[in-house]
C-alpha cells in the first residue's frame, strides 16, 4: 500500500470493509432496516491512548473513502491530498483520520450495486431510499465499532458538510468540534432541479433497464456522464469556466458539426466519460435523492436552530465561497444563524475566490490559513497541540 | 489584573477589561483581530463571540482560537437572538455605522450592557480647528481627512448622551480616554466634558423593554429558542475536555 501512496508513506494506514452482523442493522430514517451493512472505510494515523485524536472526514456526492491514498480504481491521489498528510492540516502523526464511503455508495459500503440477501442478486432499485441522516447513523456505528467515543472533529465539505450539520445534529455528545465548508443546511429548489436532470439522463438510457443494468451486463454510461457533466458545470464558477476555457477552440476552425468544437466541450466529455469508471449509476440516483432529501430545519419542525440546541458545546467553523453558486454564502450565513440562535459558539468565514464550489479541492491560502488556525486552537483545547 | 497589566495594552481595552464581569458572555462588534477578545478570555474567562468584516481578521481571530463571525456590523446584528449576551462591545466604530441609532438598540437588544466608545466631536481641538481655520478638524482622535475618513456619522458627547436618552438607555458608567493617558471617570452631562473628553467610553444598559421597533421579529427567525440564561449549563457542557 505504502509504495503506491507516496503522500502518506511512513504513516500508518488501515481500512478495508467493516461488516456489521445482519443483527446489527442500520435503521434507516424511512423506516427500513438495511442488514447486513458493510461500510468501506479508510484510516491514517493512530488512535492515541486516550482515543482523544479520531477525526472523521465526510466525502461529498461522488468521493469516497480514499481521501489521501491512491484511488484504486482511477490510480489517481487521493481527493483531499493537499490537506491530509505529514504536515498538512490533517497530520497523521496527530491525528487519526478516517474517511467511510456513504452508505448507498459505490466503493465497498453497502449500496444498491451491493448484493440483496434476499433475492441473491444486486439490489438495484430494490435498495431502499437513503438520507444523509442514514449515512451518518452508519458512520457513527463504525466510530462506535471502533471503541470511539467523541470525535475531535468531523470535517467536510458540500455533501460532507451537510453530514457534519447532521453529526451535530444527532450525535452531539460525540462531537468536540465541526467544520463545515460549502454546504447548506437543506437543498434549494435549484440543488434538485439539477439533480433531477442528472436522474432523469441516467433512466433515459436504454441500458438503465429499471437499474437492473448489472444483471443485463451492461450499465447506462452515456446516462451517467451526461448526469456527470451537467453537475460538473455547477461545481465551477462562470468566472473559472471562462479563464480555463474561454471560446477556445479544440483544432484549428470549426467542425460545422456536433463534435467537441469547443474546448469546454470536450473538457466536460471528459470529465462524464471518467466518471463512469469509477461511479455505479444507481448510486448516483440514491445519493442525489438523499441530498434533495436533506432539510435539517424540517426535521425540527423547521426551525434549524433547534437542531443545534445541544449542540452548544461543540466548536463550530462554517465556511463558504464567494463565487459558489451551488451552495451560495446565503447558505453557510443561515447555518451560522442558526448555530448563534441556537446559542452555539460559531465561526464563519466566506473565502474570496473565483474558482466556484470546486474550491474546497484546489489551492486556496485563505482557506488553509483559516481551516488551520481553527483546527490548532481546537487541538490545543483538547489537549492534542 | 491592572496591577500586572503590560504596557502595551491600549488604554480602551484596560478600561473595557475593568468593565466587563468575569466569565461574561461577550459579543465583539468589529473585533478586528481579536485582541481585546482574547484579552477578555484570557483575563476574565468570558465566553466569547466576534463579529469581523475583514477576511484577514477573521483568520488571525481564528488563530486565536476565537469564535468569529465575518459579517457587518450595520447588517448581521439583525440575526443574533434577543439577550443572547451579557456585554455587545462597539468599540470607536459607532460612528461608522449607517446608522448608529438602529446598531445601538441593537447591541441593547442582543445584550444585557453594550460598552460603547465614541470619539467626541464637542472636543477642544476640533472646536479649534474648525473655528480657527475653517477646515474640517483632523486630531488624534480624527486623524483622517474629510474626504477619506470613514466616519460618517460623527457626534458630540451631547449628542451622544441625547441619543441615549431618545432610546431609553441609562449610563452606567463613563470615562474619558485619551491617547497615553489614563482613563478619566467623568459624568458625561457635564458641559466641561464635552470639551475637555477627546473619547468617551460609555456603558449603557436599558431602563425598561425594547420597544416596539425592537421587537420586529429578528429573533422570530430562530423560533423561540431557549437561551443558555445561566452561565452554569453553559459551563457544565464546556467542561468536556481532553
Amino acid at each position: 500500500m505504502t509504495a503506491q501512496t507516496p503522500i502518506t508513506a511512513g504513516i500508518e494506514t488501515g481500512g478495508g470493509t467493516w461488516r456489521f452482523p445482519a443483527t446489527q442493522p442500520l435503521r434507516l430514517d424511512s423506516g427500513a432496516k438495511l442488514a447486513p451493512l458493510e461500510i468501506g472505510y479508510k484510516t491514517y494515523g493512530r488512535l492515541n491512548a486516550a482515543k482523544s485524536n479520531a477525526v472523521l472526514v465526510c466525502h461529498a456526492l461522488t468521493g469516497d473513502q480514499h481521501l489521501a491514498s491512491t484511488h484504486p480504481v482511477t490510480g489517481k491521489p487521493g481527493w483531499w491530498d493537499r490537506f491530509v498528510g505529514p504536515g498538512l492540516l490533517l497530520d497523521p502523526e496527530r491525528y487519526f483520520i478516517i474517511c467511510t464511503n456513504v452508505v448507498g455508495g459505490c466503493m465497498g459500503s453497502t449500496g444498491p450495486a451491493s448484493m440483496d440477501p434476499a433475492t441473491n442478486a444486486p439490489y438495484g432499485l430494490k435498495f431502499p431510499v437513503i438520507t444523509i441522516g442514514d449515512m451518518v447513523r452508519a458512520q457513527a456505528m463504525l466510530i462506535e465499532a471502533m471503541g470511539i467515543d467523541t470525535l475531535f472533529a468531523a470535517v467536510g465539505g458540500s455533501m460532507g458538510g451537510m453530514q457534519v450539520l447532521q453529526w451535530a445534529a444527532d450525535y452531539p455528545d460525540k462531537l468536540f468540534s465541526a467544520v463545515c465548508i460549502a454546504a447548506a443546511a437543506r437543498h434549494s429548489a435549484q440543488n434538485i432541479a439539477f439533480h433531477e436532470v442528472g436522474r432523469q439522463a441516467i433512466m433515459a438510457d436504454p441500458n438503465w433497464h429499471q437499474g437492473a443494468y448489472l444483471a443485463a451486463g451492461v450499465r447506462p454510461e452515456k446516462g451517467l456522464a451526461v448526469a456527470r457533466m451537467a453537475a460538473h458545470i455547477t461545481y465551477l464558477s462562470e468566472q473559472a469556466l471562462q479563464r480555463k476555457f474561454g471560446r477556445e477552440l479544440q483544432r484549428d476552425g470549426l467542425s460545422w458539426g456536433f463534435d467537441a468544437d469547443f474546448q469546454v466541450e470536450s473538457y466536460l466529455r471528459h470529465q462524464g466519460t471518467s466518471f463512469v469508471d469509477r461511479f455505479d449509476a444507481n448510486s448516483y440516483l440514491y445519493i442525489t435523492r438523499a441530498l434533495d432529501y436533506f432539510d435539517l430545519g424540517a426535521q425540527y419542525g423547521g426551525v434549524l436552530a433547534e437542531a443545534f440546541v445541544k449542540a452548544r458545546a461543540v466548536k463550530f467553523c462554517v465556511l463558504s465561497f464567494s463565487s459558489d453558486w451551488l451552495y451560495p454564502t446565503p447558505e453557510s450565513r443561515d447555518i451560522v444563524r442558526a448555530l448563534n440562535g441556537a446559542g452555539c459558539r460559531a465561526s464563519f468565514a466566506e473565502i474570496q475566490t473565483d474558482k466556484g464550489h470546486d474550491a474546497f479541492f484546489l489551492d486556496e491560502p485563505l482557506l488553509d490559513q483559516t481551516l488551520r488556525g481553527f483546527l490548532a486552537a481546537q487541538a490545543q483545547a483538547r489537549g492534542l497541540a | 489584573m491592572s496591577a500586572i497589566r503590560p504596557p502595551s495594552i491600549r488604554e480602551d481595552f484596560a478600561e473595557i477589561l475593568k468593565l466587563v464581569r468575569p466569565n461574561a458572555r461577550v459579543l465583539d462588534v468589529g473585533c478586528g483581530e481579536g485582541e481585546l477578545l482574547e484579552l477578555l478570555t484570557r483575563e476574565k474567562a468570558v465566553d466569547g463571540q466576534g463579529l469581523e468584516i475583514s477576511p484577514q481578521g477573521v483568520a488571525a481571530c481564528l488563530a486565536r482560537g476565537l469564535a468569529v463571525v465575518q459579517g457587518d456590523g450595520d447588517r448581521d446584528l439583525d440575526h443574533f437572538p434577543t439577550r443572547a449576551f451579557d456585554y455587545a462591545i462597539l468599540s470607536k466604530t459607532l460612528q461608522q455605522m449607517r446608522e448608529p441609532r438602529h446598531v445601538l438598540s441593537e447591541l441593547l437588544r442582543i445584550a444585557e450592557q453594550a460598552v460603547v466608545s465614541v470619539p467626541n466631536f464637542g472636543h477642544w481641538k476640533v472646536r479649534w480647528a474648525l473655528m480657527s481655520r475653517g477646515r474640517m478638524p483632523e486630531t488624534g482622535a480624527l486623524p483622517e481627512p474629510w474626504y477619506s475618513t470613514p466616519n460618517i456619522h460623527l457626534c458630540t458627547l451631547r449628542d451622544f448622551t441625547a441619543l441615549c436618552d431618545a432610546l431609553d438607555l441609562r449610563i452606567d458608567a463613563c470615562a474619558s480616554l485619551a491617547e497615553g493617558k489614563p482613563a478619566r471617570p467623568i459624568d458625561p452631562r457635564q458641559p466641561i466634558e464635552n470639551w475637555r473628553a477627546e473619547t468617551a467610553l460609555f456603558l449603557l444598559s436599558r431602563r425598561s423593554e425594547p420597544a416596539v421597533a425592537n421587537a420586529t421579529a429578528p429573533q422570530n427567525l430562530f423560533g423561540d429558542v431557549e437561551l443558555p440564561k445561566a452561565e452554569a449549563p453553559v459551563k457544565k457542557a464546556r467542561s468536556r475536555k481532553a
